[in-house]
């Protein structure tokens, strides 16, 4: 909890202000039923009329000053908890934005937005009931406690032995209820997953005849649920009762000791009223009070989500970076024996019991391997060097998992290599400012995301300042200026969440241009012209050879085409650099490179391009 | 414009559109801005709700019969104060008080009390069961009528919205059915009790009392409306900003390849600090209701003390009768509270069950005829002749398609998305019917067949990869429920799956989560095939299955998947031409029509659009 005092310390006023606020609306309210009982014993017993006129006025004295607190006190107590939640979701966010790639992918995206949205909304609920609250309910039971005292103090003798006994009645029945609806929260979700799947497979649910599995599957959940729901409910039904026993107990003991005090003529009758009322009110505040904890306890699963993120340490940072201010100039790339695997998944516990139904993002990588059945070494990367000059185009091919990804994603230092150690121009990455560093490197990911705004905002993404006229130059070399210009908004077209107004090869171009705006040293393309035509993909490589000289270019791809004409090819198997060399080299004495190859062209039929 | 206006004139732009879904997160005062639309047919959708709670008549009519024995012991067991005080503590006559008297009234209290007790026990119990089992009920029911719906009815609505009548809309009606309608019952009931016990027990002051009740409805109504304008502007200010964390989120690493954690934290801010002006007032206004309904209380009890008071010196009311009264007074406001809070919620659960109905009364797949055809088994001769589709009657998807496919070849579709490559291969399974010509299937046209046999005898696998939670054993099992573990391997094996289960940790017994986000995009395809490859169905239906695998990954599936192929009918539809190159036939789709079509030779050799698409003359979207 200390850590979340510094977020209090803004809003230290309302903190402070509102449960005082509160605190004296509940005199208010405590005040009054004693006023009425002094109309009763000394009013009507005296037939005073203008006695009674004149506490009439001051209950109502005690009415404004009730109600005008009462909202104050609203009003401190909402500034307050909507002040701290605010902070704490900027914060939160600052924080996702230091994640490395790693960290995102152990939080998923659905768990990390939950926190940011239903878990703190659930906080601010918490905190702004609880400053109303917190401070309500034991002022109302104290005080009433004190009014129900200075009244008759053996008849508070009864409150003595209802309290006690109401209290551990409400425990018991929460400390039942409590695991029960947890156990009906598992099963809820259980049935909204289940439904959620069939919705989401109804294509295959219905190709493979499967509709009656479906429907024994969901009736089995179903009636879980609706088993676990009777057990829970069952439980706290018996609150009501349980509570109104007690009360109705208390309310009898009390007419029955003070109808025979005032009979005996030891007490006034007005007090028995007032007292009725005193312990109405101690006995609801106590209840108030019990649902106040069960309501925190359902918080403080929301205060832990978020707390873990507060305090997750990043994997990766660069603050103990040796050169911050050296910035990428040539773009020479090194690989000295690197070794990487992808950290332990299971670093996070996350239940994702609230989370809305959303896709995991693309983890960008390939297969993760870990350690295997048989305990071999299943490294994603193994012992790799190799070095790339400046202005360079290098092509890597391999089959799907054997590592293309996780290895250009070091350079940008996206990820962290497990051993050696990656060096741009002759600096190791993990020296430079990583602000530096990404500035050097523009990346188009495999799997990348537009977002919401004009194709000119998008593209700027590169760079903030760049004028109208760069923007369309470097998309037409990404050969994207002329469908953009085809557009009737042309650049000003609002792009949708996630790109789906436009088609997968316009996507991937706009993503090309929007990294060339950036002018990196370094350009990194992850299988990013796969929806490409081949005729388009090599005029946007020939932009690259023609305009980006001085860049160094790797580019990975599926299409041997798409990387024919490079410099250099290397080319990986199951973590391993299998070969480096030009295609005509590569065609002669490399098997890997003559099966990629021959599993796109037809053996001994050139396809003339 | 300074560089923060800017900021926020462009998130305006993009994100002012969106509301966040009524969350639980206002005020009490918000009830009213939540409810989602009005319902439309109240007097309808109560009968059909009905149905369901009239099942469990008996529970109900106990239920009832509860509610009127605690509110009518509760509104007695206030009264009795009034004879208790005046006989037996203050004699009215002035005589001394009578404790045995008292406690004999005291008993009679105790066993007042203790009925209500026990009714309110029971009602809630057997409320909570009727509640529940209307809603096991009306689930299943949904559940099972969604299944039989036709694909199309989930082409033309979002999951998203159909999981919110699952979730939210059930919800609703469920709180409605338990808790809602029966505290509005007893709500009126004691009310009308306490006025009637009010008016008994003395006129003029139930006159002071309830000429404080439209000072209240006033006040409730003025918070009511300001607290419904703000917590909009809240939802408003909440859905921009959720919209924008979500996306940020998922789009985080390209956030970070392009330095730009920077300005999503600037534009982030300006969000955060806008959601936080609109929730100070939403919940502001929304907590209003609490201190007022308190102040209307103090007021009348105020004003009854003082007035009864008065009546007691100068009419001789008595103390026993006010006593009561101030009871009364203090819990007079809070049923017509509870009323005015919980009308709106019933409205909104009456349109939530009408959106649940509305489902319901979707039509389903059309019905089987008596005598449908039931293949035994099924050789795979498919002929397409003349055949149109459209989605809707105006616009024709496909037209005038034909074709013939017998055992053992493959027939592969290429053209641009959008051309029709997917609705072909919809009409065969009857995912769709057709609009014109004929489908048969062994001579038998398709409509005739016994629709699950029809299904059952064709595989499909599709460009999005689905999985189910469960083992990848399980999962490949979905094929054919009643394969050993060997044949589950072996159509692994078919799919080129076998070596990356292996790989796994835990091998076959790797528990899928979600939708398989544990596994890459390739991996996932390759299962769907060997669950296609497990069902033996004599068609199989390839929809861009190896759009993920790297080329020779998926020269390994075609050539373990030919002596598979041997006797089947394959359909393939690949956006690689490399996929679909040893096709017996290709047919080049183009809006809708089949302009092409030979093997690969023979287009190669027309020179025409496939030779243009394999040169890299043009480009398929």
């Amino acid at each position: 909890m200390k850590k979340y005092t510094k977020y209090i310390k803004p809003y230290l006023f309302f903190f402070i202000v509102g449960p005082l606020m509160t605190l004296t609306e509940v005199f208010g309210e405590i005040w009054i039923p004693r006023l009425m009982s002094m109309i009763i014993n000394t009013g009507v017993a005296n037939h005073n009329i203008a006695y009674i006129l004149r506490i009439g006025l001051v209950m109502l004295g005690a009415c404004m000053l009730q109600v005008s607190t009462g909202v104050l006190g609203g009003y401190f107590s909402v500034r307050a908890a909507v002040g701290f939640t605010g902070d704490i979701r900027s914060e939160l966010f600052a924080k996702v934005q230091q994640f490395s790639f790693a960290d995102l992918d152990d939080f998923s995206t659905g768990s990390l937005v939950t926190r940011l949205t239903n878990d703190l909304q659930q906080i601010q609920q918490m905190v702004m009931m609880g400053l109303r609250m917190a401070l309500r309910s034991p002022g109302m039971l104290v005080g009433g406690l004190i009014m129900a005292l200075t009244l008759n103090r053996d008849l508070a003798l009864i409150l003595l032995v209802v309290i006690p006994l109401l209290g551990v009645s409400i425990f018991l029945i929460m400390k039942t209820a409590y695991p029960r609806f947890t156990r009906m929260q598992t099963a809820l979700d259980a049935l909204n997953n289940g439904i959620k799947e069939t919705l989401t497979n109804v294509r295959v649910v219905k190709s493979f005849v499967r509709e009656d599995h479906e429907q024994d599957k969901f009736e089995g959940l179903n009636g879980d649920l609706k088993q676990r729901t009777l057990d829970a409910l069952n439980t706290v039904i018996f609150m009501m009762p349980v509570m109104t026993f007690f009360m109705n107990l208390t309310a009898i003991a009390v007419v029955w000791f003070g109808g025979n005090r005032i009979i005996a003529g030891r007490m006034l009758v007005g007090d028995l009223t007032a007292f009725i009322t005193y312990v109405t009110q101690i006995l609801m505040s106590l209840m108030m009070l019990a649902m106040i904890i069960l309501q925190s306890a359902r918080s403080m699963a929301s205060f832990k989500r978020v707390s873990e993120v507060m305090d997750f340490v990043p994997d990766l940072d660069d603050r103990n970076a040796a050169r911050k201010d050296k910035e990428v100039e040539s773009g020479r790339i090194e690989f000295k024996d690197v070794s990487f695997s992808y950290p332990d998944e299971n670093r996070i516990e996350d239940d994702e019991t609230t989370s809305v139904a959303m896709p995991k993002a693309g983890t960008g990588m390939e297969a993760r391997h870990g350690a295997g059945n048989d305990g071999e070494d299943f490294s994603v990367l193994q012992h790799i060097s190799f070095t790339i000059e400046p202005g360079e185009t290098v092509g890597i091919l391999g089959a799907t998992g054997c590592g293309k990804t996780s290895l250009v994603q070091l350079i940008p230092r996206l990820y962290d290599a497990t051993e050696g150690a990656v060096l741009v121009d002759g600096v190791d990455v993990r020296d430079y400012s990583l602000e530096n560093l990404r500035e050097g490197v523009g990346m188009v990911l495999q799997y990348n995301t537009l977002f919401t705004g004009t194709i000119a905002e998008n593209l700027r993404w590169g760079n903030e300042d760049a004028t109208d006229e760069e923007v369309r130059k470097y998309a037409e070399y990404a050969q994207a200026d002329g469908f953009v210009s085809s557009f009737k908004d042309g650049y000003d077209t609002m792009i949708e969440q996630g790109g789906t107004n436009v088609s997968g090869g316009q996507k991937q171009r706009l993503c090309i241009a929007r990294a060339l705006l950036k002018k990196p040293k370094i350009l990194i393309l992850d299988d990013s012209t796969s929806a490409v035509d081949t005729a388009t993909e090599r005029m946007i490589n020939a932009a690259f050879a023609n305009e980006l000289k001085d860049t160094t270019k790797l580019i990975i791809a599926q299409r041997i085409g798409s990387v024919k004409d490079a410099d250099r090819i290397i080319v990986m198997d199951d973590g391993k650099i299998v070969d480096i060399g030009k295609h005509n080299e590569l065609i002669g004495r490399c098997h890997e490179y003559q099966e990629i190859y021959y599993s796109q062209v037809e053996r001994k039929e050139e396809v003339p391009a | 414009m300074t560089r923060k206006e800017k900021l926020t004139a462009s998130l305006e732009r993009r994100y002012g559109k969106r509301v966040a879904a009524g969350g639980r997160g206002g005020g009490p005062g918000g009830n009213a801005a939540r409810a989602k639309g009005k319902p439309a047919n109240v007097g309808k959708t109560i009968r059909r709700l009905m149905v369901y709670v009239m099942r469990e008549k008996a529970r109900l009519a106990g239920a009832i019969i509860c509610v009127l024995i605690s509110t009518l012991s509760s509104l007695a067991a206030s009264y009795m104060l009034r004879p208790i005080i005046n006989t037996y503590i203050v004699p009215v006559d002035g005589s001394r008080g009578d404790p045995a008297g008292l406690f004999r009234a005291l008993l009679v209290m105790f066993a007042v009390y203790m009925a209500g007790i026990v009714a309110t026990y029971l009602q809630a119990r057997l409320l909570t069961r009727v509640g529940q089992n209307s809603l096991q009920r009306m689930r299943e029911d949904l559940f099972a009528h969604m299944q039989e719906l036709p694909v199309k009815f989930y082409d033309t609505n979002t999951r998203g919205d159909l999981m919110s009548r699952f979730t939210n809309d059930i919800d609703n009606v469920g709180n409605m059915l338990s808790s809602t309608l029966i505290s509005v019952f007893t709500a009126a009931l004691t009310l009308a009790g306490t006025l009637a016990l009010m008016l008994y027990t003395n006129v003029t002051l139930t006159i002071v009392t309830v000429l404080v009740v439209p000072l209240m409805l006033m006040a409730v109504r003025r918070i009511a409306g300001a607290s419904a304008k703000y917590y909009a502007m809240q939802q408003s200010s909440l859905g921009q900003l959720n919209g924008y964390i979500e996306e940020s989120i998922t789009g985080q690493k390209v956030i970070k390849v392009f330095n730009h954690e920077g300005t999503t934290m600037e534009e982030f801010n300006i969000l955060n600090e806008k959601l936080k002006a609109h929730q100070i007032k939403a919940q502001f206004f929304g907590g209003l209701m609490g201190p007022v309904m308190n102040c209307s209380t103090q007021l009348t009890y105020t004003l009854t003390s003082v007035v009864g008071g008065i009546l007691c010196v100068a009419r001789g009311f008595d103390i026993g009768g006010l006593t009561v009264f101030l009871n009364y007074s203090r819990q007079f406001g809070r049923p017509i509270n509870e009323i005015a809070m919980t009308t709106t919620a019933i409205f909104s659960a009456l349109a939530g069950a009408e959106r649940v109905f509305a489902i319901l009364d979707a039509e389903p797949e059309t019905p089987d005829d008596a005598d449908a055809y039931v293949p035994q088994p099924m050789r795979g001769d498919v002929v397409m002749e003349h055949v149109s589709f459209g989605y809707n009657e105006d616009h024709m998807v496909l037209k005038d398609i034909n074709l013939y496919a017998h055992p053992g070849q493959k027939i592969a579709f290429v053209g641009s998305t959008g051309a029709g490559k997917t609705t072909v291969m919809n009409l065969l399974p009857r995912f769709y019917d057709v609009k014109k010509g004929s489908i048969t299937i062994d001579g038998v046209e398709i409509r005739h067949y016994n629709r699950d046999e029809l299904r059952k005898n064709i595989a499909m696998v599709l460009q999005e990869s689905h999985l189910f939670s469960g083992t990848i054993m399980e999962n490949i099992r979905y094929g054919r429920l009643d394969a050993t573990d060997e044949e589950v391997i072996e159509a692994a094996k078919t799919a080129s799956a076998d070596a990356f289960i292996r790989h796994l940790p835990k091998g076959y017994q790797t528990e899928i989560d979600g939708d398989g986000s544990n596994l890459s995009q390739g991996q996932r395809q390759l299962l769907n095939i060997a669950r296609a490859s497990v069902s033996r169905a004599p068609v199989l239906i390839l929809d861009e299955a190896t759009s993920s695998v790297d080329t020779r990954t998926e020269q390994l599936i075609n050539e373990g998947m030919h002596h598979l192929m041997d006797n089947r009918t394959t359909f393939v539809i690949a956006h690689r031409l490399s996929t679909v190159r040893d096709a017996n036939a290709i047919m080049v789709l183009e809006h809708g029509e089949i302009i092409e079509r030979g093997t690969h030779e023979d287009l190669l050799a027309m020179k025409g659009r496939y030779y243009e698409l394999y040169t890299g003359k043009a480009e398929l979207d």
